[in-house]
């Protein structure tokens, strides 16, 4: 793609789009696949020659009495007619120990994984390890082993993502330089299918009681309500079943004027709750024309700079949760105007 | 320890099972007698970091088991060719693999056995691997 302004909204772009991709990815293929055939690394050559004490540790590990291994006598008398190393051991006698690989940087492999990787192929597992033994090792034997990129496939999909096979072949030769065993390493490097992030959940629920539960009702009917004694007229928030004044029973509602000042508030940064948004505001707003009466609710679509004592907000009744969670629970929330 | 003579070989015919208890302890033996020292083999904490439930066996290890359990079968007169593993499930800590197999192929001309091993665990297959071993 020559401009990534443009857009693919006719059929002849979205074909040249289409051809250029394909381009792309040929040229990728093909810088790929120059890779193919490079020896990765000097070559190795065994620490060790083939010994027992490395065969013992080998053998108890995997539990093996095969006697070949290490009963001399029983050994002699086998088709092998001597010690010989378990065959599956063919890896560990070139294996780099505990300082690790070297790392060469300028290696074909490490610049074939950087051509991968620019390609966004940077997770890698192993997908199968073929041994060929063309001779059993023989303690007193020395090692060499040098390592070829076999072959690397086409981009494939798998469960894992997209990606491409990689496999490279480890060659094995002893002293007398003739090859006695062969490695055939397959990995698959490939972007991780990308996972959905987990729904986020659900605002707690208000606790209600017989003596609240109206008010919630009232704004999930989108309507804003302040609780009034019909004895004193006084009126009262949070609501509660009694007058705290003249102690009546009896009481009745009336709709709030959405409008207020801010009287205080509180930014929360932590503890961090998942179904909120951080940094989380919340103001305590004085009614417009309900003296004393103030509501705690969050502030939302309001900047942090524009909450100051007294700032001017707008209660508008929302969908507690995003709408597609469908909680059907509503509640006031302050928008909080600008200072002018 | 018997071998199994090519003769008496057949097409089908099931090698003895092999429970393994997959200890922490049997994990790092393995990494450690295949020196192979890559965290993830034998540091737990760091092999969670990284996104691994725990220790896993390497490679090298699944290597060794799938041509043990050829072996214990097959006996000292016998010469595995090749071992072609196939990678599954990790093998972590706590768990038990079994491995089971069977004869799929007779060679008379090269007496060789072809055996299809299969190592699972709780999580799944662990490893499927064709091995061709010559018999006595």
């Amino acid at each position: 793609m020559t401009e990534p302004a443009q857009t693919a909204d006719t059929p002849a772009d979205a074909q040249s789009d289409a051809q250029s991709d394909a381009q792309m990815d040929a040229a990728f293929d093909a810088a790929l696949q120059r890779f193919v055939g490079r020896e990765v690394g000097s070559g190795q050559l065994a620490p060790d020659e083939v010994n027992v004490p490395m065969i013992r540790h080998w053998c108890e590990a995997m539990g093996d009495e095969n006697p070949v291994y290490l009963d001399a006598t029983a050994a002699a008398a086998s088709v092998h007619g001597q010690l010989v190393a378990p065959p599956t051991m063919l890896q560990a006698w070139v294996m780099s120990g505990l300082r690790g690989p070297r790392r060469d940087a300028d290696s074909a492999y490490q610049q074939m994984n950087e051509l991968l990787f620019s390609r966004g192929f940077t997770s890698v597992v192993a997908t199968n390890c073929e041994q060929t033994y063309h001779r059993y090792l023989h303690p007193g034997d020395t090692l060499s082993m040098r390592t070829v990129i076999d072959s690397i496939s086409p981009q494939k999909t798998t469960a894992l993502g997209t990606g491409h096979f990689v496999s490279t072949r480890q060659d094995y030769f002893d002293a007398a330089g003739e090859l006695v065993g062969s490695m055939l390493f397959r990995i698959i490097r490939f972007r991780p299918a990308a996972k959905a992030p987990p729904p986020r959940p659900l605002r707690p629920e208000a606790a209600t009681t017989l003596d609240i539960k109206w008010w919630f009702d009232a704004l999930n009917s989108s309507e804003l309500r302040v609780q009034r004694c019909t004895d004193c007229s006084r009126l009262r928030h949070p609501p509660g079943p009694m007058c705290p004044a003249c102690h009546s029973l009896a009481w009745d509602c009336l709709p709030a004027t959405p409008t207020g000042s801010i009287h205080s508030f509180v930014v929360v940064h932590y503890p961090v709750v998942a179904s909120f948004d951080y940094p989380l505001p919340i103001v305590l707003v004085d009614l417009d024309a309900m003296p004393g009466i103030r509501m705690v609710m969050n502030a939302v679509d309001s900047s942090l700079e524009s909450l100051q004592v007294g700032a001017r907000v707008r209660i508008e009744i929302r969908e507690a949760d995003d709408p597609s969670a469908k909680s059907g629970t509503r509640l006031p929330f302050a928008i909080v105007e600008p200072k002018s | 320890m018997a071998s199994r003579s090519f003769a008496d070989a057949v097409v089908g015919e099931q090698l003895p099972t092999l429970t393994v208890a997959l200890t922490r302890t049997l994990i790092m033996a393995g990494a450690l007698a295949s020196r192979d020292y890559q965290e993830v083999h034998h540091d737990a904490d760091l092999a969670r970091e990284r996104g691994s439930k725990d220790v896993i066996m390497n490679i090298l290890t699944t290597n060794g088991f799938v041509g043990r359990f050829v072996t214990d079968w097959s006996g000292p007169d016998s010469i595995i060719r090749s071992v072609k593993v196939r990678l599954g499930v990790p093998n972590y800590p706590g768990d038990t693999m079994t491995l089971t197999g069977q004869v799929t192929e007779l060679r008379p001309a090269d007496r060789v056995a072809v055996v299809t091993v299969r190592g699972s665990n709780s999580q799944g297959d662990h490893v499927n691997a064709t091995v061709e071993i010559a018999l006595r």
